[in-house]
């Protein structure tokens, strides 16, 4: 039989119950929007936390001044942070180590002209431009000769560009941090959001002498609130854990049996963490509403059993006019394909607009991609397979004559 | 492959079991006869005698519980099942009582269904629908359903069914059962010219004397049993 005809025969099937194939499809078109929307959301989410992870810089360590408890809860930090430039310098010249930057952060109100914005400041060395591979928009970074002369220079996140200067250039220009003047020396190119949701763009990096001095004005010269620090490779991460524990804790002259006074944190392990999270969180929504597929399928069973019954005798009659056993398997094959491939389309377009309606609503990120519609695609046409084959073989291996002589 | 001179239909102690609740009930037993082609039979018999059991073996639709039944020399009860549907569909047009049309299609696709499962592309097979229809006298009617049709122009439409493919026997089964003796008339009359003018073999099952009159061999049933077989004299009819 020709593919046409039995593609003729379905439609008109199909169509002499347009109520009952609606309904019947409407379970696939949920089940295929459903699926379509939960792994958009789940992509979009896997693709924010991968450009922020990216963002981050690779192979990284953060180490905090002070300690954590074996139970977790941080003690004595106090206002004193333990860590030295020194201590930065020194785990630098570690052999598995690239680059080291100590951090001194915290807030200020920003000044130009007769704008003010608010944003946190972070007083740095030149590596850490290196350690969080952060390049230049325009300008250039501050050197270690700004560092060591406590040079009145800052480089500003493009966040900080647009609302200070608009369409300005700002290097060059005078802008005060907490009153102290800082010329402008680059603009940082852009890195949007952080794993935590900040925006990395609303920033100023200074030099951490000049920030001490001028800006957080403590009485805590040269120490640092923590230190980012770099490996040389993703294999050395742990070796360089090792090594950095035991140099710091050798120059603080901590003994046996002592707590250490700082904390390191393997940042790229962590992220890693939080990309499996989301990962697995996108697994399990795209999981539950593949559930609602194979009800949409079942729903299709329902009805092509129903439907095998009330035809028995159009079913007898085609076999008394001549068509085998296989026509009629595919007849009501291609029926039960027709409905759910016609049900995956039409959920195929509600669960793109449902995608753009989360995106443009919610603000999430969501990301529909070729790979989740040829999936939802190729399920549907085995879940019209699979639960179209049980009647169709039903109705094929009817008896000709008891079939004609049913009802 | 035809035997030169054998039967085109022959059948020999042709039984049919059916088992019931009450056990097995013989429906035939033991029928042997054979028809040749060109032949118009017809076939009488008190109900419960066997006649619908006995075509519906002939058609192809059931196959005898013993016995044998050769058509056109083959042995059919050693075919399969899609053997079986070829023959049914390219050798055998089969007319019912109560017509079996398909009641969502039009006159048209339900003359052109045989077609479909012959094979025969869409336009050829509503070409050669049409003229079928036009054979029975239809040609006007062919977008019409079932159900805007009349019971003799259904009972035609169906005829027009069963010879869409071209075959060379029809079996009709109490054609005019449903139908009245004007319309029967015209049902009988189309039969008559099929195999006066086109050679088409025909078996048909009646209760009605006036309509076996138009066949030229009646064979009598009884108790699954053939009691009489007999040629009809012209003068009858
Ligand atoms: N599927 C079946 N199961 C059991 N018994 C059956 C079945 N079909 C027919 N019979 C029995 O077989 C016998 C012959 O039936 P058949 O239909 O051949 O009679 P018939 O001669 O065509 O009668 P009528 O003139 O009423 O159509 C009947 O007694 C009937 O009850
Ligand atoms: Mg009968």
């Amino acid at each position: 039989m020709i593919f046409t005809s039995l593609l003729e025969t379905a439609w008109h099937a199909l169509t002499t119950h347009r109520m009952r194939s609606f309904l019947t499809m409407l379970g696939m078109v949920i089940g295929v929007a459903a699926v379509i929307l939960m792994l958009a959301i789940g992509q979009g989410a896997q693709a924010m936390v991968r450009s922020a992870i990216e963002s981050m810089g690779s192979n990284l360590f953060i180490i905090m001044s002070g300690a954590v408890s074996s139970g977790g809860a941080r003690v004595a930090t106090g206002d004193a942070p333990s860590l030295t430039f020194d201590d930065a310098d020194a785990i630098r010249d570690l052999p598995d180590i690239l680059a080291s930057a100590p951090v001194s952060p915290g807030g200020a109100q920003l000044i130009y002209g007769g704008v003010n914005w608010n944003t946190s400041v972070y007083g740095t060395t030149p590596d850490y431009a290196v350690v969080r591979n952060w390049s230049m928009a325009s300008g250039s970074f501050f050197s270690d000769a700004d560092v060591r002369r406590g040079a009145r220079v800052a480089v500003i996140g493009g966040v900080v560009a647009r609302e200070l200067f608009g369409d300005e250039d700002p290097v060059g220009k005078i802008i005060r941090i907490k009153q102290a003047p800082f010329e402008v020396i680059g603009v940082l190119a852009s890195k949007g959001q952080s794993l935590d949701g900040r925006d990395q763009d609303d920033t100023v990096l200074v030099p951490i002498s000049s920030a001490q001095q001028k800006i957080f004005s403590n009485t805590l010269r040269n120490r640092a609130r923590f230190i980012m620090v770099q490996a040389v490779s993703e294999k050395r991460m742990d070796a360089a854990e090792a090594s950095i524990n035991d140099l710091l804790r050798s120059r603080h002259r901590i003994g046996l049996g002592q707590d250490d006074d700082f904390t390191v944190r393997n940042l790229t392990a962590l992220a890693e963490t939080a990309a499996s999270t989301t990962r697995i969180m996108s697994l399990l929504l795209g999981a539950i509403a593949a559930i609602s597929l194979v009800v949409g399928g079942i729903g299709i069973m329902n009805i092509m059993l129903v439907s095998v019954t009330e035809r028995t005798r159009e079913i007898g009659i085609r076999m008394a006019i001549g068509a085998r056993r296989r026509d009629v398997l595919w007849q009501f094959l291609i029926e039960a394909l027709t409905l759910s491939l016609f049900g995956c389309g039409i959920g195929l377009l509600f669960g793109i607009g449902g995608a753009w309606l989360v995106e443009r609503l919610a603000g999430l990120p969501v990301a529909v991609t070729p790979a989740s519609v040829l999936m939802a695609v190729g399920v549907s046409f085995l879940i019209g397979v699979f639960f179209g084959f049980y009647p169709a073989r039903r109705a094929a291996g009817l008896d000709p004559i008891d079939a004609l002589r049913s009802q | 492959m035809a035997v030169p001179g054998a039967p085109l239909i022959e059948v020999a102690n042709l039984e049919k079991d059916y088992s019931t609740g009450a056990g097995v009930f013989q429906a035939l037993r033991g029928v042997s006869l054979g028809i040749a082609e060109g032949e118009f039979v017809a076939i009488m018999g008190a109900s419960g005698s066997g006649k619908s059991t006995f075509m519906n073996l002939l058609g192809c639709l059931d196959r005898p519980t013993r016995g044998s039944y050769h058509l056109d020399g083959q042995d059919v009860g050693r075919l399969s099942s899609d053997q079986l549907a070829a023959l049914r569909n390219r050798e055998i047009g089969f007319v019912f009582q109560g017509f079996n049309l398909l009641p969502k299609l039009t006159a048209l696709d339900n003359v052109a269904l045989p077609l479909m499962y012959a094979g025969m592309g869409r336009e050829a097979r509503r070409r050669q629908a049409q003229a079928m229809l036009e054979r029975v006298g239809l040609g006007e009617r062919s977008h019409h359903t079932p159900l805007q049709l009349s019971g003799g122009q259904q009972q035609r439409v169906a005829i027009a069914r069963a010879l869409a493919t071209r075959p060379r026997i029809i079996f009709a089964d109490e054609p005019t059962g449903n139908l009245d003796s004007e319309t029967s008339r015209q049902v009988m009359d189309l039969f008559s010219r099929l195999n006066r003018e086109e050679g088409i073999t025909l078996v048909l099952v009646t209760h009605e004397a006036d309509i076996a009159a138009y066949a030229r061999r009646c064979i009598r049933f009884q108790d699954g049993r053939v009691i009489e077989d007999t040629a009809v004299t012209e003068a009858a009819a």
